[in-house]
């Protein structure tokens, strides 16, 4: 029986591996197929593209440097889904931790090192944690959908970041300075991890961060009650949760995520906080998110696959003259593709000559796959464990 | 006298301006609502129909963009369909991916075919007769077609959402479906029409956008237009009449944003920007309490 289990679990997990791999070469196909019907040479660019993740050791850390604020996005948005709520406001959260944290890394002198880091880290947490509270509070007092208020705030906060690099107090008051927030001071910038790269310490910030995610939702008590929350709200409630409480508190820890993700992008890579300096971050945390089912293990390595898209296609426009969004609608592709479990049964009945088992498989009910985005892909994993 | 009621007129065709494509754009999103369909993914179909009618007008002229623009929202709607609908996957992330695609597309196909293109904006049409009226005439009858359209649908889609067997058919299958298959309206079959008729609505939405509100593509010029609409479908409860009530709502208050520009506040312009925003949050939280929001909302159907 044990072994009967393991294996179930072992191809389980070979099939979690399966779908995403599979969308990400049909996705990579059909981006071929667009660009050449684009009149752009699809083949100089997907060897640029390649170039640019793994072509040189600067190649690798740029793939890096690019994956480290999707993990926090990702784990934000992955925090609040596992607790049955949608953020689609990381971008938002992320800016407000980015501004907090900013005004502290600047303003502040004199400080321990050590102390002014968890200053900035914790100005940037409750930045992101307020804003995504909001969302959360609106839900749970107002019954507003979080899906659109939380997609409102992003627009918010980024005007609020376009008034912060060009007006006072805020702005860096350099003369001849592009609008932008002042540097932060010297000592809190993150270390280089490897010479002559971008590549920063914040990477292992994000690694530490799926570490807290993971301890926090499956070893902890509030953890578990997010859990159940997100699961079965009716039981979570029965059980006499405060669901409501918790609602807020998920929305808040989701906000606090992206705002580190926002606050460590500026210690590590630019120092001064530009208009715009981490657009699209927050939908490409939700792909990622997606793609890596709300997972820690899955989070990092769809992070990876998709910052190292990010890094490629820089590298793509310039030496292929294609441009780099056609990343972006490759990334799409792969998640509309990734999501769809229901896909290989589909394939499967269409492909069959056979029409009365063709029938006979439709009216089946959808595999738990199909379902398991809406309700517990963890679900799926305790099965086989019970049966034994 | 004279000055008061020019700034009245300006601020209404301000408002006008503002609300159709949001208008049209949340038209579509009611009726896909109403049969159980969240569809977020408005924002990118109405991106794609920018650029689309942007490269169709350049190349062909206007009625050639809203072609394009129509034809390239019924394409997107037809993925999101088919993963939605066919393949059963959760409609919020479709629409995420969705909207994921549409910015990269929408860019791609800019900086391919747009570099160096000069796109020709929609025209005014002005009602013979019915545009000579003093101040009404300019205000209400000097539009572009599509404006006149768009509130025309208005009624009429309420009579079709509320008095006709196809809208009925509509509303139960987003209220019941699996009663709905019992009697045989093939609950599918009625949901992929109604996204296919939405993505045409955003799809034309979107080439206002790009055609009527400006005669070019800006990349990112739809700027959240997609999601308040669906703000806009919420917020009039799910209905067309409340719908455009709301559609003036928020175009009123990006016509404010425009008058108060020009005033001292106009520095603390960023400000004045977060107020159709602000105005979609506060406006949630008034009317999401009673709602006709449909109880199989977002709920794929298998049948049994």
């Amino acid at each position: 029986m044990k072994q009967n289990a393991k294996q179930f679990r072992f191809s389980s997990g070979l099939k979690q591996l399966l779908l995403p791999l599979f969308s990400l070469v049909l996705a990579l196909a059909l981006g071929y197929l667009t660009m050449l019907l684009m009149g752009y040479d699809a083949t100089k660019a997907y060897q640029s593209l390649w170039q640019g993740i793994f072509g040189s050791t600067n190649a690798i850390a740029e793939s890096l440097v690019q994956t480290t604020p999707l993990i926090f996005t990702a784990v934000s948005y992955a925090l609040a889904f596992k607790a049955g709520l949608i953020n689609l406001g990381g971008e938002g959260q992320l800016y407000m931790g980015a501004v907090w944290g900013s005004v502290l890394g600047s303003r502040l002198s004199g400080l321990p090192t050590w102390l002014h880091w968890g200053v900035i880290f914790a100005a940037a947490f409750a930045g992101g944690a307020i804003w995504g509270a909001i969302s959360g509070l609106l839900k749970v007092r107002f019954k507003a959908s979080e899906l659109i208020t939380t997609i409102m705030l992003n627009y918010i906060a980024l005007e609020w970041v376009s008034f912060c690099v060009t007006n006072l107090p805020f702005k860096d008051q350099t003369a001849g300075a592009a609008p932008r927030m002042p540097a932060v001071a010297d000592n809190v910038k993150l270390s280089l991890l490897l010479p002559r790269t971008r590549l920063h310490s914040g990477f292992l910030l994000a690694l530490l961060a799926l570490l807290l995610y993971y301890l926090f939702m499956w070893r902890t008590t509030k953890g578990y009650e997010l859990r159940v929350s997100g699961q079965n709200p009716n039981a979570a409630l029965y059980a006499g949760m405060p669901v409501k409480t918790n609602a807020v508190l998920a929305f808040g820890l989701a906000g606090g995520m992206a705002g580190l993700g926002g606050i460590i992008n500026i210690l590590g890579l630019q120092y001064f906080l530009t208009e715009g300096f981490a657009s699209g971050l927050g939908f490409s945390g939700v792909a990622v998110a997606l793609l890596g089912n709300s997972q820690p293990l899955g989070i990092l390595l769809a992070a990876f696959l998709f910052g190292a898209l990010n890094a490629g296609g820089i590298r793509m426009q310039t030496a292929a003259a294609v441009p780099s969004a056609m990343i972006s609608m490759i990334q799409g592709i792969i998640i509309f593709f990734a999501v769809s479990p229901y896909l290989f049964t589909w394939l499967w009945t269409r492909l069959r000559p056979d029409q009365s088992s063709r029938s006979q498989t439709l009216q089946a009910p959808p595999s738990s796959a199909a379902i398991s985005l809406a309700i517990a892909p963890d679900q799926r994993k305790s099965e086989p464990e019970e049966k034994r | 006298m004279e000055g008061i009621l020019n700034t009245l007129t300006n601020f209404i065709s301000a408002d006008f301006r503002t609300a159709v494509p949001l208008l049209l754009c949340a038209l579509g999103l009611v009726f896909s609502e109403r049969a159980g369909i969240v569809n977020i993914a408005a924002e990118g179909l109405m991106l794609i129909a920018a650029v689309s009618a942007a490269i169709g007008s350049a190349y062909l002229g206007p009625w050639g963009g809203a072609l394009l623009a129509g034809v390239s929202g019924l394409a997107g709607a037809l993925i999101f369909a088919f993963f939605t609908i066919t393949l059963r996957a959760n409609q919020i992330v479709v629409g995420t991916a969705f909207n994921i695609f549409a910015a990269g597309l929408s860019v791609t196909l800019n900086r391919r075919f747009l570099s160096g293109m000069t796109v020709t904006g929609y025209s005014l049409r002005p009602i013979p007769g019915l545009s000579q009226l003093p101040i009404l005439g300019d205000l209400l009858f000097n539009w572009q077609l599509l404006v006149y359209l768009t509130f025309l649908a208005v009624p009429l889609l309420q009579f079709m959402l509320y008095r006709s067997n196809l809208g009925l058919k509509i509303r139960a299958t987003g209220e019941q479906p699996r009663a709905c298959d019992s009697v045989g309206i093939k609950v599918n079959r009625v949901r992929t029409g109604v996204v296919l008729f939405s993505g045409i609505l955003a799809g034309l939405a979107g080439s206002y956008v790009s055609l009527g509100q400006a005669s070019t593509f800006i990349e990112g010029m739809v700027a959240g237009k997609g999601f308040m609409a669906l703000a806009v479908c919420v917020f009039g409860n799910y209905t067309p009449i409340g719908a455009l009530g709301a559609a003036l709502l928020f175009g009123a208050a990006d016509a404010l944003k425009y008058r108060l520009l020009t005033t001292a506040l106009g520095s603390y312009y960023q400000f004045l920007n977060m107020l159709p925003y602000a105005i979609t949050v506060v406006s949630l939280m008034f009317l999401s309490r009673h709602s006709n929001k449909p109880a199989a909302s977002g709920k794929p159907y298998i049948k049994e």
